[in-house]
């Protein structure tokens, strides 16, 4: 299984016994794309945390790729995130004083797979299949696009060539062309690097682009 | 990329990142400029006699004594008798004896009376001798010879005649209007007193004052044949300095003079004297290391701040940080990096406009003030304090960059 949630509790920071989710078993295989929906406030972005190493598991087992989270430390799952996970979110996916090339050269920079089979060669193709044109790439990032931040963004997410992609609402602050663009442009490299999606949104009509659908309700027992 | 993304973040945040570094620049400079001003004031203080082993005066306090005969300050409360500088200058440790004979005083200059052995003798700074720009040393009872001040302030050059005083104060009271001396010698400038005395032959002084007592007839009296015969010898002189043939006897000789029975005595060790009353000085420079120390701190601080105030506007970067993988000592390290990089900056402005500021005022500080100041900053003192600086910033960066830490470690769901 690409991640296996069992016995997890995640309580508020500031009031322990007000829980924010409580999943007894979940998990998403090998390759498999899916949706996870529910309204806001639900938990959902507080599930990518868990998932991706960012929030520690006090209660229950957090395992992906195999390997235990909760039985690492907060150092071994930093260097994890970064040679395992990539991630996306609605909005700050860039640094915003650095240009396309030199967001990209940071999130490889932490990696320790980095890019070094392929080095910096790798980021030219990866952005122009993500249909980010050449003269984009020195700008600052204050000069792009939305849209053109966002497929920047999965091209950092990318490049350390993660097994799995988390995106947290992603096409949320897209109008309805570029969402559709940015889906499938999504879709097809997910699918060309055989790549495993966890996507979390509350807005439903994405749902039909994936091979799994999956109400937060449905697993979180505290919703 | 660590340091790139440091770089490119200070470059992003020009406005504050451009002001703390001007306040560290102007930290510095003032800092190595006091620092640099006090050692310089410091070793040329140090430099005002040298090679010179004792200095005997009338029995007084120790830095009377230096003052008056050193710095040509004050006044002597007692001469010596001619008889006792013979003794004492006659004996078998004695290289070398110069007599000084103070006490009157040309246009608000001291005039110093003494002997052609001064010029070889007398010393200043790292055993440097005392030059002439043109001329030479006297040999004539009404010969001058001047420092570099005192005939570039009062315009004169060699050949000129002029007439000295009894007494500090130049009126018209006492004026030897009958002794017309020439000048036949120039010195280079010293940095020390010597620029600003009138040197003559102890005979001139005497001759002087024979003139002025005798009424009208005055000086004109002396012919030439009477001078050289030496009937112009002093009764008495203000102090005297001794070069000795051994270092070793210095103890002792002092001693013997100190206890010299026929009249009372007092022989100083130069360089004891100088540091005595350095000390008295030391007040001030402490207030001085004071003031560049809070300024230092005044920078440092707002260093701190504009730090601490990006911290907030930077929260989605840290948080992007974080998931790309960055350790949350990353970010601590980070903040502490671009204090730094601020920091180096600045010191690398403050130490250079001072570096031009002593290349150009060098001169005019010199002239001015006597002040010799080399443009060479980088003392071994002078890193000590940039290094001090360094650790300052990067203490005082310390806050922010925890704030920084903290944020980054206690991960909150966003
Ligand atoms: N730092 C925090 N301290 C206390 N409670 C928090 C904190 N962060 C999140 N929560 C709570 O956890 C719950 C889930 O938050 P989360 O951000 O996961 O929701 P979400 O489903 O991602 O919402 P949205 O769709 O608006 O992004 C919320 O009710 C929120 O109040
Ligand atoms: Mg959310």
């Amino acid at each position: 299984m690409m991640i296996e949630l069992s016995g997890v509790s995640v309580t508020q920071p500031s009031a322990p016994d007000l829980s924010i989710l409580e999943i007894e078993n979940w998990s998403v295989a090998y390759r498999q794309t899916v949706f996870v929906h529910g309204p806001s406030g639900s938990g959902k972005s507080t599930l990518l945390n868990l998932v991706s190493g960012l929030l520690e598991c006090r209660k229950g087992g957090v395992s992906v790729l195999g390997e235990r989270l909760d039985h690492m430390s907060r150092r071994r799952r930093d260097r994890f995130r970064a040679n395992h996970i990539g991630y996306v979110f609605q909005r700050f996916n860039l640094v915003h004083y650095l240009n396309a090339i030199e967001n990209i050269e940071l999130a490889r920079s932490f990696s320790e797979r980095g890019d070094r089979r392929t080095g910096a060669d790798s980021i030219r193709p990866l952005l122009e299949s993500l249909n980010v044109a050449s003269r984009e790439w020195h700008k600052p990032i204050s000069q792009l696009s939305m849209g053109q931040q966002q497929r920047v963004a999965i091209a950092r997410a990318l490049v350390n060539r993660p097994e799995l992609l988390v995106a947290d609402e992603p096409t949320s602050s897209l109008d309805q062309d570029n969402r559709d663009t940015f889906l499938s442009v999504l879709m097809s490299i997910i699918e060309e690097h055989k790549m495993t999606l966890l996507f979390v949104s509350h807005d439903m009509g994405l749902a039909q682009h994936f091979t799994q659908v999956q109400a937060l309700s449905g697993i979180n027992r505290v919703a | 990329m660590f340091l790139k993304i440091a770089i490119k973040s200070l470059l992003n945040r020009k406005g504050s990142v451009v002001m703390s570094l001007l306040a560290i620049s102007v930290a510095i400079f003032v800092l190595l400029g006091i620092e640099h001003i006090r050692q310089q004031a410091r070793d040329s203080f140090a430099s005002t006699v040298s090679g010179v082993d004792l200095i005997v005066g009338a029995k007084t306090g120790s830095l009377n004594l230096l003052l008056y005969s050193v710095f040509r300050v004050g006044t002597p409360t007692d001469n010596i008798s001619w008889k006792a500088y013979q003794e004492i200058a006659e004996g078998k440790d004695v290289a070398w004896a110069i007599p000084l004979s103070l006490g009157d005083s040309h246009s608000g200059y001291r005039v110093l009376g003494t002997t052609p052995d001064y010029f070889e003798h007398f010393s200043f700074g790292n055993k440097r001798r005392l030059a002439f720009v043109e001329g030479e040393a006297f040999e004539g009872v009404f010969d001058v010879v001047l420092g570099a001040e005192v005939a570039r302030t009062l315009g004169y050059s060699l050949g000129d005649e002029i007439t000295l005083a009894h007494g500090v104060v130049s009126t018209n009271f006492s004026l030897h209007e009958n002794s017309p001396f020439t000048v036949v010698g120039l010195l280079s400038p010293t940095g020390t007193p010597v620029d600003q005395t009138v040197h003559v032959q102890l005979q001139g002084i005497e001759a002087m004052h024979a003139g002025s007592e005798s009424g009208f007839g005055g000086a004109t009296s002396y012919d030439q044949r009477q001078l050289e015969a030496g009937q112009l010898e002093p009764k008495s002189i203000t102090a005297f300095m001794l070069g000795l043939k051994s270092r070793m006897v210095t103890f002792r000789l002092q001693r013997e003079i100190n206890d010299y029975s026929a009249e009372p005595l007092l022989a100083i060790l130069p360089g004891v004297a100088l540091s005595e009353l350095w000390q008295m000085v030391g007040v001030f420079e402490s207030v001085l290391r004071l003031i560049s120390m809070l300024v230092l701190v005044a920078a440092v601080l707002g260093l701190g701040a504009v730090l601490l105030a990006s911290v907030r506007e930077r929260n989605h970067e840290i948080h992007l940080l974080r998931v790309l993988g960055a350790p949350s000592y990353y970010l601590f390290l980070l903040m502490e990096l671009e204090a730094l990089l601020i920091c180096l900056a600045g010191i690398v402005l403050g130490t250079a406009c001072l570096y031009l500021c002593l290349v150009m005022l060098g001169d005019s500080l010199f002239a001015t003030f006597g002040l010799h100041l080399d443009a060479g900053v980088f003392t071994p003192d002078g890193l000590v304090i940039l290094l001090f600086v360094l650790a300052a910033a990067l203490t005082a960066a310390a806050i922010p960059s925890m704030r920084v830490y903290s944020q980054a470690k206690s991960y909150n769901v966003q």
